[in-house]
């Protein structure tokens, strides 16, 4: 019976469906209670209750709302590039899944354990913008239009300084495999991991992870005092579900690189309990709490503002972090804590 | 020209966004100001001008005498009355109407009344699914009247001092 799984053709493309299912239906459950999350905490921070009415304490709210999308009527606007209009959310959505095929939930535990994992998410977040472009340009409308536009310089800018947050990570390990920039932690429990050493890094990482993820303070693309709701104006029922459940999707994935970056992803912090998939998980939960708290306590950044800080102050400082990193772990500075070379070195 | 670094170090220590956080975790936990409103209700004044509904007195006569001074000062124009005696002599209504998508809840007709036969009761939550429901006859006022006689008797005994 293994051998069926293992070695014939219809076998193996079984056994990898049923992996990426695996991935991608709890990602999705989680996803549905992480919306709730969100609003509850967002109701929380202003004194309001949330969505308290559908199933017990409203947690059944999110399949209410996607039952409602689903059924609701399908407007396309005149004049709009109908193949364009509809490949644009799902497009936005499929990428967003994608990047979750090299995210290693626990040691091992990762459907394509590839050696340049970083890279493979950096390239597809980065493909990410062209649903928003798609979308915007294709609903032949003004707002959707501005709002593309800006997303598309908004998440160019914020990757540069991403991609440099990253190189840093990269240099201090030796290796772009999440396992091995994982294992590069492990040591003291918490005190090992990397944000002591990248300290500066992970709050840039996170800032830009908001930018490049639309989220508040940095929603500019779906501003919805100047531009309605960007991008997404002209989307209704199902096409708008893909787009929010994309936004989501590439959300939980930053806390997920975060934590897998800098705070050791399924390392336990005190070294005496075990390891396991049980904290990356706790970790995503409490990077995406903090993001609900970002979006409840900041007020929207002008255009200008969100241009100055990515490319003067973000670009400079994690550029300068990187030539900072590369000469202290050549060197073996701080006892070699930039330098914890897993492969190569 | 003196470079103001305090706000620099401010900046890149991200004091704003901290503080934020902290008053945002603060009212996080504060108790919340949303009313779960068909379970709670918000409290309600004895002066509150909701529901019209004609009232009786103890021994079941209807108060209204028909002068007409409610209609009369009606500024939205939503009441009508008809009237001729009664075979006892008395004079009362025939008709007693209400358009109540014209009334603008003034209250003016509850203190045009010199019986207090016309009121403003407590009740608010008499929206209809069509609009004919919403033209109410003196049947009508008559029914809200004997249900909500005892808040409106209180709220009118409670509000006395101050008329």
């Amino acid at each position: 019976m293994m051998e069926f799984f293992t070695q014939t053709n219809l076998g193996i493309a079984l056994t990898i469906t049923g992996q990426v299912l695996l991935v991608v239906v709890p990602l999705l459950v989680a996803l549905a209670f992480l919306l709730y999350f969100d609003r509850k905490v967002w109701a929380a921070v202003q004194l309001r209750r949330g969505p308290n009415v559908v199933g017990a304490f409203g947690l059944l709210q999110s399949f209410a709302d996607f039952l409602k999308y689903v059924v609701k009527e399908i407007v396309v606007p005149a004049g709009a590039d109908k193949f364009v209009f509809f490949l644009a959310p799902m497009l936005s959505l499929v990428l967003a899944m994608v990047a979750w095929a090299v995210i290693p939930f626990g040691d091992g535990l990762v459907l394509a354990d590839i050696n340049v994992a970083i890279l493979f998410v950096f390239a597809v977040s980065s493909l990410e913008v062209y649903g928003v472009i798609m979308g915007g340009w294709a609903s032949n409308s003004k707002y959707p239009f501005l709002g593309s536009l800006r997303s598309a310089a908004q998440m160019i800018s914020y990757e540069v300084s991403i991609g440099l947050i990253i190189i840093g990570v990269i240099i201090s390990t030796g290796s772009m495999n999440f396992g091995n920039i994982v294992a590069a932690q492990d040591g003291m429990g918490i005190f090992s991991w990397y944000w002591i050493p990248h300290f500066p890094m992970v709050f840039l990482f996170l800032i830009s992870a908001m930018a490049e993820t639309n989220r508040p303070p940095f929603d500019l693309p779906e501003a919805e005092s100047e531009l309605v709701a960007g991008y997404m104006v002209e989307y209704s029922s199902t096409p708008f579900l893909l787009f929010q459940i994309g936004e989501y999707v590439a959300i939980v994935l930053m806390c997920a690189l975060v934590s897998l970056l800098f705070f050791g992803g399924w390392l336990s912090p005190i070294e005496a309990l075990p390891d396991g998939m049980f904290w990356f998980l706790i970790k995503i939960f409490f990077f995406f709490f903090i993001f609900a708290m970002v979006k409840a306590i900041t007020p929207r950044y002008r255009y200008d503002q969100l241009m100055r800080i990515g490319w003067k102050v973000f670009l400079p400082l994690s550029l300068g972090w990187v030539v900072l990193v590369a000469f202290f772990a050549q060197y073996g500075a701080f006892w070699g804590t930039y330098a914890r070379w897993t492969v190569g070195g | 020209m003196a470079y103001d670094y305090t706000r620099s170090v401010k900046y890149f220590l991200l004091t704003d966004w901290i503080k934020g956080f902290q008053l945002g975790l603060k009212y996080f936990f504060k108790p919340k100001a949303t009313l779960n409103y068909p379970h709670e209700k918000g409290p309600l004044s004895p002066r509150f001008r909701g529901e019209h509904a004609l009232r009786r007195y103890p021994n079941g006569e209807e108060r209204c005498i028909a002068c007409k001074l409610c209609e009369a000062i009606c500024p939205a124009q939503a009441i009508t009355i008809d009237a001729e005696p009664r075979d006892d002599g008395s004079r009362r209504t025939t008709r007693y109407d209400i358009d109540m998508t014209k009334c603008i809840y003034c209250g003016f007709c509850e203190e045009a009344c010199p019986v207090d036969a016309i009121v403003e009761g407590p009740n608010f939550e008499f929206a209809t699914e069509t609009r004919e429901e919403l033209f109410y006859d003196k049947q009508k006022l008559l029914e809200n009247g004997d249900r909500w006689e005892a808040e409106i008797a209180r709220n009118l005994e409670l509000d006395a001092p101050y008329r």
